[in-house]
């Protein structure tokens, strides 16, 4: 008799604990996914009803050359930045981690401060530095190039330069992961690498190296997923421009529904950034898995 | 002196040099915020020579920057307050109690990691203005309480704690939310002041979302705001760089000041994410 009541209070306790997240999370993220997925199969504009129309949208999808540009141009900047910022933010941590004391919490800390910024702040600054007749790194740009170039208006530089600023705001969350890996790897180990007459080429290789690729690992994935997700920067630096050459699936998403009024077709783009995610999340993860094995 | 520590300070010395690149752009920004516009454009040189506060009372002046402030501040903490709230509560139960669709929550929650969560605001949008919330700061603010990562790092901590000390709790005849708040919070103070800073940071610098339902210049938050700006100087960027550096103060100040419970946020937060 007492452990049924003692049951049902438990019962009546976890209702009211989890009841707020519970309701929170059905109506603001369980029924908008479902949503966006009947969405995806409807000509409905951004408000109001629409009829369902099946696979069309995808259909449409197929023969969307923009589509195709904007998924293009979102890969090509995964390219740009996951393994850039991975090997950037790894050869930091390395150089921080051997530093000690106060010197290292400073370095540490101009490392990350970017990462804190809001990316329109982020955007604003790189667009001065950048600037085309007063930028200071115009200099730079004129003997890489032998002129001066409009980065964000170049077909050629617009995307990574857009990567550059991606990587400069988001690497100092990659060198924190890393860093707490570093503190991970048992120090005796090098200790004895040392004693067996180890380089520290070889101590890197043989060491560091296989005892940090989970973290390498994760870094990676988080990275491919977040890149995955552009759009802030994208809309305020280039609007997706010149000639759509830094167009990728999340701005055709935003234009689509909030400037054309195609909620339907907005929402079937939605959903193949969804899907890319998942699937490239999901492969990842299993070849580095295995990869780590080894 | 050995060249062993010759190499050391070398090594000292190129390291900060790299450090101090890095941080640049934001030297450069404060540099080009303290000067006159005349001599922005003028080619002045990389050192911070004039201490011009011009465009900071220009921008704070003529801009809604206050105005923003406030829908940040309040929206931010608010945000924050309910994600950690809702979320220990939740991560409690989960973690302590026995009842029926406990494992299915718990795998929903997990889940849920996987989905991008710009993919949704298309459909956010279109409940925000059935609920009639759109340009509001309940529409910036609902859809943004979703925050699961919360929910496994609490419950982790909570899995933690020994089960005597409850046990110890409940013959003294206290209940669920006495142990809640009594124990497993007052033992959690450290990742809660975790979890509140990078929630409230994240909160603070979430742009797309503001961006979509904010429809008017007074109900914009300051990372939105700042880009309407942009717009109406034309090419002024001593007020620009202002504008950025007012922006970001909040965000910078906060980080420096709880610089280890960030550090702290952002590695567990990625391994539960891992």
């Amino acid at each position: 008799m007492s452990s049924t009541r003692r049951k049902s209070r438990e019962l009546r306790s976890a209702i009211i604990l989890v009841l707020p997240f519970m309701v929170i999370f059905t109506v603001f993220f369980l029924y908008p996914t479902v949503k966006v997925v009947m969405l995806s199969f409807t000509n409905a504009p951004l408000i109001g009803e629409g009829e369902w129309v099946g696979l069309d949208n995808y259909v449409r999808l197929l023969s969307d050359r923009l589509f195709f540009t904007s998924l293009w141009n979102n890969l090509y900047f995964v390219l740009l930045t996951v393994i850039p910022t991975t090997v950037i933010a790894l050869l930091i941590a390395l150089a921080v981690s051997r530093l000690s004391g106060r010197l290292q919490a400073l370095v540490l800390t101009l490392f990350f401060l970017p990462y804190v910024l809001p990316v329109s702040v982020v955007t604003l600054i790189w667009a001065w530095m950048l600037d085309f007749q007063f930028g200071i790194l115009q200099p730079l740009i004129s003997t890489l190039a032998g002129r001066p170039v409009a980065v964000f208006k170049d077909p050629n530089w617009v995307m990574p330069m857009i990567a550059l600023v991606t990587v400069w705001w988001t690497n100092g969350f990659n060198v924190l992961l890393f860093i707490a890996g570093l503190r991970n790897i048992p120090k005796d180990l090098y200790e004895a690498a040392a004693l067996d007459g180890a380089t520290a080429w070889q101590r890197f290789w043989r060491v560091t190296w296989p005892l940090l690729w989970p973290i390498t690992a994760l870094v990676l994935t988080l990275q491919l997923i977040l890149q995955l997700k552009l759009f802030d920067q994208v809309y305020l630096l280039s609007q997706g421009g010149p000639f759509n050459q830094s167009y990728v699936v999340l701005l055709q998403m935003y234009r689509e529904a909030f400037q054309l009024n195609n909620g339907g077709y907005a929402s079937a783009l939605a959903m193949v950034l969804f899907a890319v995610i998942v699937i490239l999340s999901v492969v990842q993860f299993q070849v580095l898995k295995i990869r780590g094995r080894k | 002196m050995t060249s062993r520590q010759a190499r050391n300070i070398a090594f000292i010395a190129l390291v900060l040099i790299a450090a101090l690149i890095w941080v640049f752009p934001l030297y450069w920004a404060l540099t080009t915020s303290l000067r006159s516009e005349a001599r922005i454009v003028s080619d002045a040189g990389v050192l911070m020579d004039e201490l011009n506060f011009t465009a900071y009372a220009n921008v704070l002046a003529t801009s809604q920057l206050p105005r923003w402030y406030l829908n940040s501040v309040g929206t931010s903490l608010i945000i924050t307050a309910t994600v950690l709230f809702t979320g220990m509560m939740c991560a409690y139960a989960l973690s302590q109690l026995r009842f029926p669709g406990r494992k299915l929550l718990y795998l929903l929650i997990v889940a849920s990691f996987m989905v991008p969560i710009p993919a949704l605001y298309v459909a956010q949008f279109i409940l925000m203005n059935d609920l009639g919330l759109v340009n509001s700061w309940a529409g910036i603010i609902l859809p943004q309480l979703v925050v699961p990562v919360v929910i496994i790092v609490y419950k982790q901590f909570f899995d933690a704690i020994p089960h005597e000390m409850r046990e110890a709790v409940l013959l003294d005849g206290g209940g669920e939310f006495t142990l809640l708040f009594k124990l497993y919070l007052p033992l959690n103070w450290g990742i809660t002041a975790a979890l509140a800073i990078i929630t409230f940071i994240s909160a603070w610098n979430n742009f797309f979302w503001p961006f979509l339902i904010a429809t008017s210049e007074s109900m914009m938050t300051i990372p939105v705001g700042i880009t309407q700006v942009n717009d109406t100087f034309g090419i002024a960027y001593g007020r620009l760089m202002a504008l950025a550096l007012l922006a970001a103060a909040p965000v910078i100040l906060a980080y420096l000041v709880f610089q280890k419970r960030v550090t702290e946020a952002v590695m567990i937060s990625a391994g539960v994410k891992g």
